[in-house]
């Protein structure tokens, strides 16, 4: 009677009994941020820009893959929060003149607190309440962000984002920042690859797979679905704080209810409940566009398409496909299903 | 007064439409667990797609009409159903949901790139002139959409209470099991409600396009409303979506005249948070068990 069990039972099993796998992963993680510090040296502004917004935007894909994936929680608000982020360090960095490592610390406490917020009364009731409340706070946020003149510039947006520097050492140039992304990028990935490992990880999983039975098992079912979501949420201020300094320019329009749906079809992409999943996700929906430039806004669609398809023939995304490819190769019987 | 009575009539107007397209949002939700994230666009969609035929055959306005919406029907009841529920309502309820996101994606963009950026006049079917009433210019162009709305949400009430069919529909949407042990051909009724969905959204789109334009983007804020008001109604009763429809209706109506029109959409929103914190069952709403 269980129907999601095909859905999510396939990474489980894959990741209990292999410790090893999950070492990989970190391996990756490292192997791969040493390659994005000197990769770009050669690919000039715009590719360097297109490199380190690809992580920027993994950063918010990993936050919601952690509330899709692992606690599996739809919220349809995540470029809102990220919006909040970017809005936040780009108001205080510039008109405050806070630095930018508090701003980035205050944008992740923030929308933590408003994810809990928004949770509370929605996971109150039903997990899918969750995608309906964050559905209209998605569109509260663009409202006010357009409408709001005084505080936000409304369309015009706001300019002159200062970039950070790293211990005195100015950040301004397209390389120096990229590999500022690259290092912060990392350390989030590292933070969320440890939690997901944590028994509290484990808890989260626990409650994807069958909340009913975690919560009879004393895992405080509702605690752990609502710190799921809040962290997720804070994943994009966090991502929104990087972002503001990279574009130098924010206005409403990246953080609407649509792009919202994009992130998750990212999440999808990539492979929900993969923790590089998020990676994969975004170079598919961010990086893949800016290559395919004749494709234009066709884009969207052929993006959409390729996702639609992925959820009927292999529900677990890129990282799913990956995986069932691989163990092809090394002819795992058992693996292969 | 006057004032008043106009800006009711233009909520009860609107509101019909957003109950329309609430209404197949429900019954799509209770015969399949499809939560169709795209219901916005489906009601976005025929006027384009009649617009289209139009264009394209440089047919009249009535044969372009009936191309446009045979083409709907087909496409987003049955297509919908068979191409994209069917193969994925197997991994569960979350990816399916997914997909209606990707659908939504592709029915705006498609629209926007296959049609037009900008928005188009669309041809009205009723007379277009306002009329006087205690003092208070209603439009006639409300008070058909009114007619019309609540004539096909009538004629639906009868369907699914007292006709054999309908029945058959609704004992599918309480319980497939022992509808199936009964013989009602489940599958059958499963892809008659994505039918009728496509239809009701059809008469909505017919309704409103001549005051909203057709647009791409168009189906934002209706499938933003139609969720709105299936919640607040209650989120598995049909005359539920009606109740929420009209009461969205109504409060973003006088919102935009009485409060600001430039947050004339956060009132429902705030109505929703409302309604989620004191009585999360929605206003018609029964409580639902929980099964293991």
């Amino acid at each position: 009677m269980t129907a999601p069990a095909t859905h999510s039972a396939a990474p489980a099993a894959r990741r209990l009994p292999l410790p090893a796998f999950v070492d990989g992963t970190l391996l990756t993680l490292v192997a791969a941020a040493v390659i994005l510090w000197f990769v770009p040296s050669g690919m000039g502004r715009y590719g360097t820009y297109v490199l380190s917004l690809w992580l920027v935007m993994s950063v918010a894909v990993m936050g919601l893959n952690l509330t899709l994936g692992y606690a599996g929680l739809k919220s349809l608000a995540q470029a809102a929060f990220m919006g909040i982020g970017a809005y936040a360090t780009a108001l205080l960095t510039s008109k405050v003149g806070l630095n930018w490592y508090a701003s980035f610390a205050i944008s992740g406490l923030l929308t933590f607190a408003v994810g809990l917020v928004l949770g509370f009364p929605a996971l109150r009731v039903k997990a899918h309440y969750l995608a309906f409340v964050t559905l209209a706070f998605s569109t509260l946020i663009w409202l006010v962000l357009r409408n709001e003149q005084w505080l936000t510039g409304g369309v015009f947006g706001l300019s002159n984002i200062p970039r950070p520097s790293f211990f005195g050492l100015k950040l301004d140039g397209a390389l120096a920042f990229h590999r500022f992304v690259v290092v912060v990028t990392f350390l989030l990935a590292v933070v969320l690859w440890w939690m997901i490992r944590s028994p509290w990880g484990r808890a989260f999983t626990a409650l994807r797979e069958n909340p009913i039975r975690a919560a009879s098992l004393g895992i405080d079912t509702r605690m752990y679905t609502l710190l799921a979501f809040a962290i997720g949420s804070a994943y994009a201020g966090f991502a929104g704080a990087l972002y503001a300094p990279l574009v130098e320019f924010i206005d409403p329009s990246p953080f609407s209810l649509s792009q919202s749906f994009f992130l998750l079809l990212m999440v999808v992409a990539g492979g929900a409940g993969y923790l590089l999943g998020p990676f994969i996700g975004a170079l598919l929906g961010v990086v893949l566009p800016e290559w395919l430039r004749f494709a234009g806004s066709l884009y969207l669609i052929i993006f959409a398409a390729i996702v639609m398809l992925l959820l009927i023939a292999c529900p677990q995304g890129m990282s799913g496909l990956l995986e069932r490819g691989w163990a092809k190769l090394t002819s795992k019987k058992e693996g292969a299903r | 007064m006057a004032e008043f009575l106009a800006y009711l009539i233009a909520g009860i107007a609107t509101g019909a439409i957003y109950a329309l397209a609430a209404i197949g949002f429900t019954l799509v939700w209770q015969t399949s667990q499809t939560i169709n994230f795209a219901q916005g666009e489906f009601v976005m969609l025929p006027a384009v797609l009649i617009l289209l035929a139009i264009k394209l055959f440089g047919a009249p306005i009535w044969l372009g009409a009936l191309i446009g919406i045979a083409a709907f029907i087909l496409i987003f009841g049955v297509g919908f159903k068979l191409a994209v529920v069917d193969p994925m309502i197997r991994h569960g309820v979350l990816p399916l949901a997914i997909a209606t996101m990707a659908l939504s994606i592709i029915m705006k963009e498609g629209a926007k790139d296959g049609f037009s950026a900008e928005a188009q006049k669309f041809p009205s079917f009723v007379p277009t002139e306002t009329i006087s009433v205690f003092g208070a210019a209603i439009s006639l162009q409300h008070v058909a959409i009114i007619a019309v709305a609540f004539a096909v949400i009538g004629l639906l009430q009868w369907f699914v209470g007292s006709t054999r069919l309908g029945r058959q529909m609704q004992a599918t949407a309480q319980n497939p099991t022992v509808a199936r042990i009964l013989g009602i051909p489940v599958e059958r009724m499963v892809l008659l409600t994505f039918v009728i969905n496509a239809a009701l959204a059809v008469v909505a789109s017919v309704l409103i396009s001549p005051i909203y334009l057709a647009k791409f983007s168009n189906g934002e804020v209706i499938g933003l409303f139609a969720f709105i008001a299936a919640i607040v109604g209650g989120f598995n009763q049909v005359r539920g979506a009606l109740v929420g429809g009209l009461i969205v209706g109504i409060v973003d109506s006088m919102a935009a005249a009485y409060i600001s029109t430039s947050y004339r959409l956060a009132v429902p929103l705030v109505l929703l948070v409302v309604v989620i914190l004191v009585k999360p069952e929605g206003l018609m709403g029964r409580k639902e068990e929980r099964r293991v």
